[in-house]
């Protein structure tokens, strides 16, 4: 456990995932990842208990009618905050719209990472303050925006990387392949980690990939990968801060499982069956972390309740804050379609400001 | 106009060390056009270089050095083959100071060789300006003159919105006096149009490749009695409409010409818009003259699809019928 220095990254992942922790929670010996520190595991295994709660809040503030849509990452935990909380400071994330959880990990308010799903504004939060670029909706087009990003990065001499996050389909569209191709050439320091949840919407992984993994796509591109449990946040943590630390591009497979359906509008009882679903929640990765940390003596009792009260509040701040009701200010509509608005917006800002007079 | 092209280039990144210019075979190369010519050997590699082949991935990853903090400048070889890139265009870099709540601009130029004129096989010809034209967030900017496209290509690198950069292909060769140079680019203003020619009777609105059309027309139809005004557009989006608008109120009638297939195109809205605003003014209808409604021809046949200055002409005639008016404007 004393080793510092991170493995070799080689092209071809491993034939079995890299993990930590076994899903009983006891360590693997001989895994080739350095453990995080005992002090960044209590603080993952904290962040996860918020991230879901904060989850399962927006689930039922959907059910209310306060959000059109809450793509939930229940299941996902690890890696949505293990990728998090391995980035330093100065790096930036690229997420999508499932990853909400990352993105209040990262530091977004509540209100900031649900604006776009409660409708007020398509983003919530100022992508400079958090270093976290907008949630992306069309597919796998984020990716593009981690390479150009960390490539001007290195142009400028900054020692910055971006963490790409998407998912298993995603990996099917042009701008993922264009996107690995590029951070290949230019050998910028770009992670990309697909969180392989087994499904896209309704398609299973066995009609979106032919490939033994989709971590061996890095392979054609040039591009280090690398196969980990995606349940077992330490496991997600040690490769994602050992990709930033390598400087150059990783491709990252993380194998997890999405417990909810793809939104609250998709009913997932359609393409998968429930025998499925509860063996996934045998292998929940909060209980994981939970059961490793007990073992060792790092969480009692005492510091289970305090970490269940402090997501209890999380929950409550965020219910406040989004049961608040929203009213968007129409003038905005013109507002930053360009630097300076030209003259037919204008004409147009003061048509509809005299509708509503 | 390449030479002014590759000029305004060369004094941007001179200007501005956050501009980059990169793109498919623009650097040793220079572009199939030879628009960056010598651009990469003087600022080296790191600033002027080429990209795997992947449009997507240019204009994909230009948003996110934009996003950093850099001025991409990049190219597509011809305009049928930015198409990869056009959810990036139209999804992300027209969108993201919106989404962001003007938090995040995105100053990337798209320079692509647009239109027909030059014998290229199918997809070398496309004028694609309607698609971006369409879209808020993007400012479409296209040159009629050498010296107007290093005004314009200076003013574009300048800009904090994304600029589709539209060079008419068909006149990379022509040649003109390039007036303006350094920094500050004096001239009509980035929104602009330009009144080209003065005239009394009917205004010719074109833009890129169809300007010099339009003066050349203007040329034949005075010898044929008919004063004929020719406005430049220049930014198809933003519309000057305060410069066609005065145009069409002075001379009574218009005519759009342009390149691209008439239906669902530019001009309808350039139509549109002179009608609207203009309509007590006209004595006739405003006419398009434009290419067909069919896929861009093989080049054999390009001159039948190509607006002409006869084809300009007979438009001009056919908004004559009120011919006392005109004659009596004439006389
Ligand atoms: C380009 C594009 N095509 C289609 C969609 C509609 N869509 C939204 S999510 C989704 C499935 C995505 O699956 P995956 O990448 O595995 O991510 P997950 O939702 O499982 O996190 C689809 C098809 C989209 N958002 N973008």
């Amino acid at each position: 456990m004393a080793r510092t220095r991170a493995p070799e990254l080689t092209l071809l992942p491993s034939e079995e995932p890299l993990s930590l922790l076994r899903e009983d929670g006891s360590p693997v010996e001989d895994s080739p990842l350095a453990m995080p520190d005992d002090d960044v595991l209590v603080e993952l295994h904290r962040r996860m208990v918020i991230g879901r709660r904060f989850d399962t809040q927006a689930t039922a503030l959907t059910r209310q009618g306060r959000l059109a849509v809450y793509p939930s990452s229940r299941g996902q935990e690890a890696c949505e905050v293990g990728a998090v909380l391995a980035l330093r400071e100065q790096d930036w994330l690229f997420p999508t719209y499932r990853d909400s959880v990352a993105l209040v990990t990262r530091g977004v308010s509540p209100l900031g990472t649900l604006t776009l799903l409660q409708g007020g504004w398509h983003l919530g939060y100022d992508p400079y303050e958090h270093r976290v670029g907008p949630q992306c909706t069309p597919l796998a087009t984020n990716t593009l925006h981690a390479v150009g990003f960390a490539h001007a990065a290195r142009v400028k001499g900054e020692d910055t990387a971006a963490l790409v996050m998407l998912g298993d389909g995603a990996t099917s569209e042009g701008d993922t392949h264009e996107a690995l191709n590029f951070a290949g050439v230019w050998r910028a320091p770009v992670v990309f980690l697909v969180q392989n949840n087994g499904y896209a919407i309704s398609v299973p992984m066995s009609k979106q990939n032919a490939a033994p993994s989709l971590a061996h796509k890095g392979i054609g591109y040039g591009v280090p990968s690398v196969l980990v449990d995606g349940n077992d946040v330490a496991a997600v943590h040690a490769v994602v801060r050992d990709a930033v630390a390598s400087g150059g591009p990783v491709l990252i497979e993380a194998l997890t499982y999405r417990i909810e359906a793809h939104t609250n509008a998709d009913d997932a009882s359609r393409y998968r069956d429930s025998a499925e679903v509860a063996a996934w929640l045998a292998r929940d990765p909060v209980d994981r972390i939970e059961a490793y940390l007990t073992s060792r003596g790092l969480l009692d009792t005492a510091r289970r309740e305090a970490v269940a009260a402090e997501a209890e509040e999380f929950a409550a701040h965020t219910r406040a804050v989004m049961n608040a009701d929203v009213e968007p200010d129409p003038a905005e509509l013109f507002e930053h379609v360009y630097a300076t608005t030209p003259a037919h917006l204008r004409e147009q800002a003061a048509a509809l400001r005299e509708e509503l007079a | 106009m390449a030479g002014a092209l590759n000029k305004a280039l060369a004094d941007a990144l001179e200007a501005d060390p956050g501009v980059l210019v990169f793109g498919e075979d623009v650097g040793a190369l220079g572009g199939v056009f030879r628009v960056t010519d010598g651009l990469a050997a003087r600022f080296g590699d790191a600033r002027v270089f080429d990209t795997p082949l992947a449009e997507s991935g240019i204009v994909g990853t230009a948003i996110g050095m934009a996003m950093n903090g850099l001025r991409p400048v990049v190219e597509m070889q011809f305009d049928a083959f930015a198409y990869p890139a056009f959810e990036q265009i139209t999804s992300h870099l027209a969108k993201m100071r919106n989404r962001t709540r003007g938090r995040v601009g995105l100053p990337v130029v798209i320079r692509v060789p647009y239109g027909g004129g030059i014998g290229g096989v199918e997809h070398h010809c496309d004028s694609s300006e309607a698609y971006y034209t369409h879209t808020p967030g993007l400012r479409v900017v296209t040159p009629g003159t050498p010296d107007d496209a290093y005004r314009l290509l200076r003013d574009a690198i300048d800009c904090p919105d994304p600029v589709i950069f539209l060079e008419p292909k068909r006149r990379y060769w022509a040649k003109g006096e390039v007036t303006s140079s350094g920094s500050a680019s004096p001239g009509p203003g980035f929104d602009r149009a330009l009144v080209r020619r003065a005239g009394r009777d009917v205004t010719l609105i074109a833009y890129g490749p169809m300007v010099a059309t339009a003066l050349e027309t203007a040329e034949a139809a005075a010898e044929e009695g008919w004063d004929v005004e020719v406005v430049d557009l220049r930014s198809l989006a933003p519309f000057d409409d305060e410069t066609v608008c005065a145009s069409v109120r002075r001379t009574g009638r218009a005519v759009v010409v342009h390149e691209a297939s008439g239906f669902g195109g530019y001009g309808a809205e350039v139509v549109a818009r002179v009608t609207e605003r203009c309509f007590h003014h006209l004595h006739a209808p405003v006419l398009r003259v434009t290419g067909f409604d069919t896929p861009y021809p093989p080049p054999k046949l390009e001159e039948h699809h190509l607006p002409s200055v006869d084809r300009v002409l007979d438009a001009i005639a056919r908004l004559q019928w009120d011919d006392e008016v005109v004659g009596s404007a004439r006389a």
